[in-house]
C-alpha cells in the first residue's frame, strides 16, 4: 500500500511530409494597391496555426512587417491546390510554397521601387518596417503599391509550389524515400503509481524537441504541451474498445471516453533545439503530430521504474497496472 | 503561459544555423486566428445557416457482419418531415475513392452498401428531413433484415488459415504488390541472431483510439444558382474532399466548391471524406441545402479511430548494448475497410527500426481487415503505437543488460551518414542531442564519452 | 404543438424569436439570433462547448429548453468586448497567453471563467480548475487556459475593473 515514484525515458524521431511524397501545395501572393500582401491558399487550419506560419514566412521573405500580410485560405475556387493538413506537412510544404511566391513578388516589388527611386534593384534593401530603401532614398510599401498599379502597370505578385516527388517502395526490400526530413524528441516522464488501486498519475514531464527551426516558438510550445497531454491521455485512458478485441461497452460520449481534465495536469518543462533542415522553410521541420508519441513509452517505462510492472498493452488502466504488478510480484515471490 | 522564447537552446548545431537575424521568423507573433477565437468571430462550418436547411441522418448497421436481406424504407418515408431517403441506388459511383487518388487499389468501401455490412455502425440508408429530430426519427424507422455472417475481431485470427475472408478481393489483408504485407529486408537478421549475445522478444498491443475533437465531423452542402454545389466542411483537406466527392457524384470537378477554414480539432480524423459525398447527393436530389453532421455517439464509435496495433519485436543484442538485429512483426487492425490504413502501414514499416542504426532489420507490416469500425489516420499515423513498442523495448533491453537507458539509446542512435533500413542515408539527425539535452534537463548524469557524442560525427566502422 | 414566441435579454439587448417545441437555448442562440460563439460539441452536456450565462449562472445551453427560460437574461462571448471593441481581460489574457488553438472550446472556457471571476475575483489555481472542469479541450492540455484565467483575474484586480457581478455577470 504505497505511492511509488518512477522515471522513464523515450527518444523518437518523426518524418515530415506525406509518406513517400507526392503531396504538393501551391501558394499565390499578391499586393493590394495599398501594400497589403494577400497570401492565397486552400490549406486548412485545425488550430495548429498554418495561417500564422504562412503569414510569417511571407513577411520574412518580403522583408515587410507581419501585419502587412493577410492569409486567405480554404476556398477551392480562389485558393490553389493544397493536398491537405496531415502528415506534419503544412509548415514544410505550404511554407516553402509561400516563400517561393513571396520571392517572386519581392523581386517585382524591388524592380518597381528601383524605377521609382532611380537606383539598381540589386542595391535595394527592405528594413522590415515597410520601407524599401537605399542609403538616403526610400519609399514606403503603400506608395510603392499604388505606383506599381496605377503608374507602372505592374502586378506585384508571385506563385509558389512545393513538391517532393512521389516514389514507390521496392516490394521485396522496402527500399524507399519516405520523408523530407525528420524531427526528434526526448521525453522524460515522472509518475506516481498507487500500488493498491493501480492508478497512475503523471507528476512531471520534460520534453526536448528538435524541430529544424521553430518558426513561432509560442505555437511550437502549444504543440509540445498539447501533444504531451494527448500522449498522457492515450497512455492512461483512451480506448474506443476497452475490451479489445471484444467490441462491447464502447464509450459513446465524453463521460465514458476518459481523458485527463485540468485537475490532472502534469508539470511540464520544454526545451527546443534547432538543426535547420535543408529542405525546410527557413529550415523548419514538421512538429504537429509527433508530440503525443514519446510521452507514451516514457510513461510505460516510468511505471516500470516505479513498481516493476511492465505495461505491454495500452491504455495502462488501473486494472492492467494491478495485473502487471501481480505478475511482477508473483515472479519475485517464486524466486524468493 | 508566458510567451515562450527563452526555451530555444541555440547552443547546438551552431555552425548550421546560417543567417540567424530573422525579423519575423522565430518570434512569437500573435496567432492570426486568436482574436476571432476570443470574440466568437471564428467561423466553423456549422455556423453557416442557410434558409430551408434539410438534415441528413443515417440508419446504421446493428450487426458486425451480415448480408442485407431486406431494406425497407416505407415507414421512414411516413415520418412527418422526412422528404427523401437515399440508398445505394442513388449513388452514381458507389465507391469511396480516397486511395485511388494516391494510386492505391482496390476501392473497397461503398458509400452505401449494396448487399452486406461489414461493421456495426456502418451507414446503410440516408434519411433527409426538415428537422434534425424528424431525420433521426426517420432513420430509426428504417427496417433492415440481416443474415448474420461469421465475424472476426482479432488480427491474428483474421490471418489464420481457415478463417473466411470478409473482403470481396478474397483475403483479410491488404495486398502489397501481391504480397501479404509490407516488407523491409535489410541485412540478415537470422545470421545476426546467431551471433548475438542476447536475443530478446516481446509483444505490445494497443486499442483503437478516437480523435474525439470537440467539433464533430460534418458538412453543409448548399446548391448554388449556377448549378454548382458549395460545400462547407470541416475536412482537413479541401481538394482531396472535392476530388473524391466529384468522382462519386460523377460530375465535373468544377461543379463543386469546398469552403473550409477552421476546424475544431482534426488530429487526422477529418480526412476520410465520409460525409460530403452523400450530403451532395442529398442536396442535388432535393435542390435544398443539406446538413450532415455526426452526433457525439457517432463521432465516438462510427468515425474512424486510430487503428489498434499488435507489435512483436525480436532483437539481437551484444553484451555491450549494441543492437545487431531487429525483427518486427506488426499488425495494423484496419477494421472493415481500407481507408488510409494501407498507406499508414507502409509508413509504419518506413519508421522501423526506430531512430537507431541497426545493421540487420526485418519487418513484416500487415494491414488486416476485421469486422469493426474502419480505422484511419490519427496524429502520428503509423508511428505512435510503433514508438510505444520500440521505446518500451529499448527500456527492457537496458534493464536486461543492467545498462543506463539513455546510454543504450545513445550507443545505438543513428547519425548523419548512417544507412537506414529503408536504404536512405540519414541526414539532419539529432537524436543524440535531444537525449543529451534531456539528460541535462532532468539531472541525469552521463559519462564524458556519451556527453561528447555528436550526430555529425560519422560512426566508426 | 406550435412554435412559441420567446423573449430573452441577450447581451443586454431585448430579443424575440419563434421557437419550435424542443428548441434548446443553444440552437436558439445559434440559429435564431445568429450568435454562434456557443458551440455544439455533444448536445448532451458533457463537453461544455455550449456554455453561456443564464441569469448570471453558467449553464450548458444544449440542455436548456428555451421555452422554459422565457424572459431570462443571457450573456454570450459576443457581448464581452467593449463598445469600441476593446477586449475584456479574459479575452485579452487568452489571446496574449496563447491559450487557444482550434478555438472551439474557447467560448465555453471564457464563459465558465467569467462566472468564476464574478464570484471570486482572486481565485486559486484549484478554483480555476474546478470552474473549467466541465469544459473539454482537446488541443491545449489546459495549462495555458488555467494560466490565462489567473492572469485575467490579476489584470482585473490591478485595474480595479468593475466586478462581473456589478456588470450583471
Amino acid at each position: 500500500m504505497a505511492m511509488l515514484r518512477g522515471r522513464g525515458y523515450a527518444s523518437v524521431n518523426y518524418p515530415t511530409g506525406m509518406n513517400l511524397g507526392g503531396d504538393p501545395s501551391q501558394a499565390l501572393i499578391h499586393s493590394t494597391t495599398t501594400g497589403t500582401f494577400v497570401v492565397t491558399l486552400s490549406s486548412v487550419d485545425l488550430g495548429q496555426g498554418i495561417k500564422t506560419i504562412a503569414a510569417q514566412c511571407a513577411a520574412e521573405t518580403l522583408g515587410l512587417p507581419y501585419d502587412n500580410v493577410l492569409v486567405d485560405t480554404a476556398d477551392t475556387d480562389t485558393g490553389p491546390h493544397c493536398m491537405g493538413t496531415f502528415a506534419s506537412r503544412g509548415t514544410h510544404r505550404v511554407g516553402n510554397a509561400v516563400i517561393m511566391a513571396a520571392r517572386e513578388a519581392r523581386e517585382i516589388m524591388l524592380e518597381v521601387a528601383a524605377e521609382e527611386l532611380e537606383v539598381d534593384p540589386a542595391d535595394l534593401e527592405t528594413d522590415g518596417t515597410g520601407f524599401i530603401k537605399l542609403k538616403g532614398k526610400k519609399i514606403h510599401i503603400v506608395d510603392l503599391a499604388l505606383a506599381a498599379h496605377f503608374q507602372h502597370g505592374r502586378t506585384i505578385a508571385g506563385r509558389g509550389i512545393f513538391l517532393k516527388e512521389k516514389n514507390d517502395p521496392v516490394p521485396e526490400t522496402g527500399e524507399m524515400d519516405p520523408d523530407s526530413c525528420q524531427a526528434h524528441a526526448c521525453t522524460v516522464a515522472e509518475v506516481e503509481v498507487d500500488d493498491e488501486t493501480g492508478v497512475v498519475e503523471v507528476v512531471a514531464m520534460y520534453n526536448v524537441y528538435e524541430v529544424g527551426r521553430a518558426l513561432n516558438p509560442a505555437m511550437a510550445t502549444q504543440q509540445i504541451e498539447g501533444g504531451a497531454w494527448m500522449g498522457i491521455s492515450h497512455a492512461l485512458f483512451e480506448a474506443t474498445e476497452p475490451y479489445y478485441p471484444d467490441r462491447e461497452h464502447g464509450p459513446e460520449d465524453f463521460s465514458q471516453y476518459l481523458m485527463p481534465g485540468p485537475a490532472d495536469n502534469a508539470r511540464m518543462e520544454s526545451v527546443i533545439l534547432e538543426r535547420p533542415a535543408e529542405s525546410g522553410p527557413y529550415g523548419a521541420k514538421g512538429i504537429g503530430e509527433m508530440t503525443a508519441n514519446a510521452p507514451i513509452p516514457a510513461i510505460a517505462n516510468a511505471i516500470f521504474d516505479a513498481c516493476g510492472a511492465r505495461m505491454e498493452t495500452m491504455p495502462f488502466t488501473p486494472e492492467r497496472v494491478l495485473r502487471a504488478l501481480d505478475a511482477a510480484r508473483g515472479v519475485a515471490a517464486d524466486e524468493a | 503561459m508566458a510567451l515562450q522564447t527563452e526555451q530555444i537552446d541555440r547552443s547546438y548545431f551552431t555552425t548550421e544555423r546560417g543567417e540567424d537575424d530573422h525579423a519575423v521568423i522565430g518570434t512569437p507573433v500573435q496567432r492570426a486566428d486568436a482574436l476571432g477565437h476570443v470574440t466568437g468571430g471564428t467561423e466553423f462550418f456549422e455556423d453557416v445557416n442557410p434558409t430551408g436547411l434539410l438534415h441528413l441522418k443515417m440508419h446504421r448497421s446493428e450487426r458486425h457482419h451480415a448480408l442485407l436481406k431486406r431494406v425497407d424504407v416505407t415507414k421512414a418515408l411516413e415520418v412527418p418531415g422526412v422528404v427523401r431517403v437515399l440508398t445505394h441506388e442513388d449513388v452514381p459511383a458507389n465507391w469511396y475513392t480516397i486511395l485511388r487518388l494516391i494510386g492505391v487499389e482496390p476501392n473497397d468501401e461503398p458509400v452505401l452498401p449494396e448487399d452486406r455490412v461489414l461493421y456495426k455502425g456502418e451507414q446503410i440508408v440516408a434519411v433527409i428531413a426538415t428537422s434534425e429530430a424528424a431525420a433521426l426519427d426517420g432513420a430509426a424507422a428504417v427496417e433492415v433484415e440481416y443474415e448474420d455472417l461469421p465475424a472476426v475481431f482479432d488480427v491474428e485470427e483474421a490471418l489464420a488459415e481457415g478463417t473466411p475472408a470478409i473482403k470481396p478481393h478474397g483475403t483479410n489483408y491488404f495486398l502489397y504488390e501481391g504480397h501479404h504485407c509490407r516488407r523491409i529486408r535489410f541485412g540478415d537478421v537470422d545470421a545476426a541472431f546467431e551471433e548475438a549475445d542476447h536475443v530478446f522478444e516481446w509483444r505490445y498491443q494497443s486499442s483503437p483510439i478516437e480523435h474525439a475533437p470537440t467539433e464533430p465531423t460534418g458538412c453543409i452542402v448548399v446548391p448554388q444558382a449556377d448549378g454548382r454545389l458549395r460545400i462547407h466542411s470541416d475536412t482537413q483537406a479541401c481538394f482531396f474532399t472535392l476530388d473524391n466527392a466529384a468522382l462519386i457524384l460523377e460530375t465535373p470537378f468544377s461543379k463543386l466548391r469546398l469552403i473550409g477554414g477552421t476546424v475544431g480539432g482534426g488530429f487526422g480524423g477529418k480526412v476520410d471524406v465520409i460525409v460530403e459525398p452523400i450530403a451532395c447527393i442529398a442536396a442535388m436530389a432535393t435542390g435544398k441545402p443539406v446538413k450532415y453532421v455526426y452526433g457525439r455517439a457517432e463521432e465516438m464509435q462510427v468515425s474512424s479511430p486510430r487503428a489498434a496495433e499488435r507489435v512483436i519485436i525480436k532483437d539481437g543484442v551484444m553484451a555491450d548494448g549494441t543492437i545487431v538485429a531487429r525483427k518486427v512483426t506488426l499488425y495494423v487492425d484496419a477494421g472493415a475497410y481500407s481507408r488510409h490504413s494501407p498507406y499508414g502501414t507502409t509508413k509504419a514499416a518506413a519508421h522501423m527500426p526506430g531512430p537507431y542504426t541497426i545493421p540487420n532489420v526485418w519487418v513484416d507490416a500487415h494491414c488486416v481487415y476485421t469486422n469493426r469500425t474502419p480505422a484511419s489516420a490519427m496524429r502520428g499515423f503509423g508511428v505512435t503505437i510503433a514508438d510505444f513498442a520500440l521505446e518500451s523495448q529499448m527500456d527492457r533491453i537496458a534493464r536486461a543488460l543492467d545498462m543506463d537507458p539513455l546510454q543504450l539509446r545513445l550507443k545505438n542512435a543513428y547519425r548523419d551518414g548512417d544507412m537506414k533500413a529503408h536504404r536512405k542515408v540519414a541526414e539532419g539527425t539529432a537524436l543524440i542531442e535531444v537525449i543529451q539535452r534531456g539528460a541535462q534537463l532532468v539531472g541525469h548524469e552521463l559519462p564524458g564519452e556519451y556527453r561528447g557524442l555528436s550526430s555529425t560525427d560519422p560512426r566508426e566502422a | 404543438m406550435r412554435s412559441r414566441v420567446i423573449e430573452l435579454v441577450v447581451n443586454d439587448e431585448p430579443q424575440e424569436f419563434l421557437a419550435p417545441p424542443g428548441t434548446t437555448l443553444l440552437i436558439a442562440l445559434r440559429e435564431s439570433l445568429g450568435l454562434t460563439a456557443v458551440k455544439r460539441g455533444c448536445a448532451q452536456g458533457t463537453c461544455g462547448a455550449c456554455t453561456c450565462l443564464l441569469d448570471g449562472e453558467a449553464v450548458m445551453s444544449c440542455l436548456v429548453p428555451v421555452e422554459t427560460v422565457d424572459g431570462a437574461e443571457v450573456h454570450t462571448l459576443e457581448g464581452m468586448a467593449g463598445p469600441d471593441g476593446e477586449l475584456d481581460e479574459l479575452q485579452a489574457a487568452f489571446l496574449e497567453g496563447f491559450a487557444t488553438q482550434c478555438g472551439f472550446c474557447t467560448s465555453g472556457m471564457i464563459m465558465a471563467a467569467r462566472v468564476l471571476l464574478a464570484e471570486q475575483p482572486d481565485p486559486s489555481r484549484e478554483d480555476v480548475v474546478r470552474a473549467i472542469s466541465g469544459n473539454v479541450c482537446r488541443c491545449t492540455g489546459y495549462e495555458s487556459i488555467i494560466n490565462a484565467i489567473l492572469d485575467a483575474a490579476e489584470r482585473r484586480r490591478a485595474t480595479g475593473a468593475i466586478s462581473y457581478t456589478e456588470k450583471g455577470a
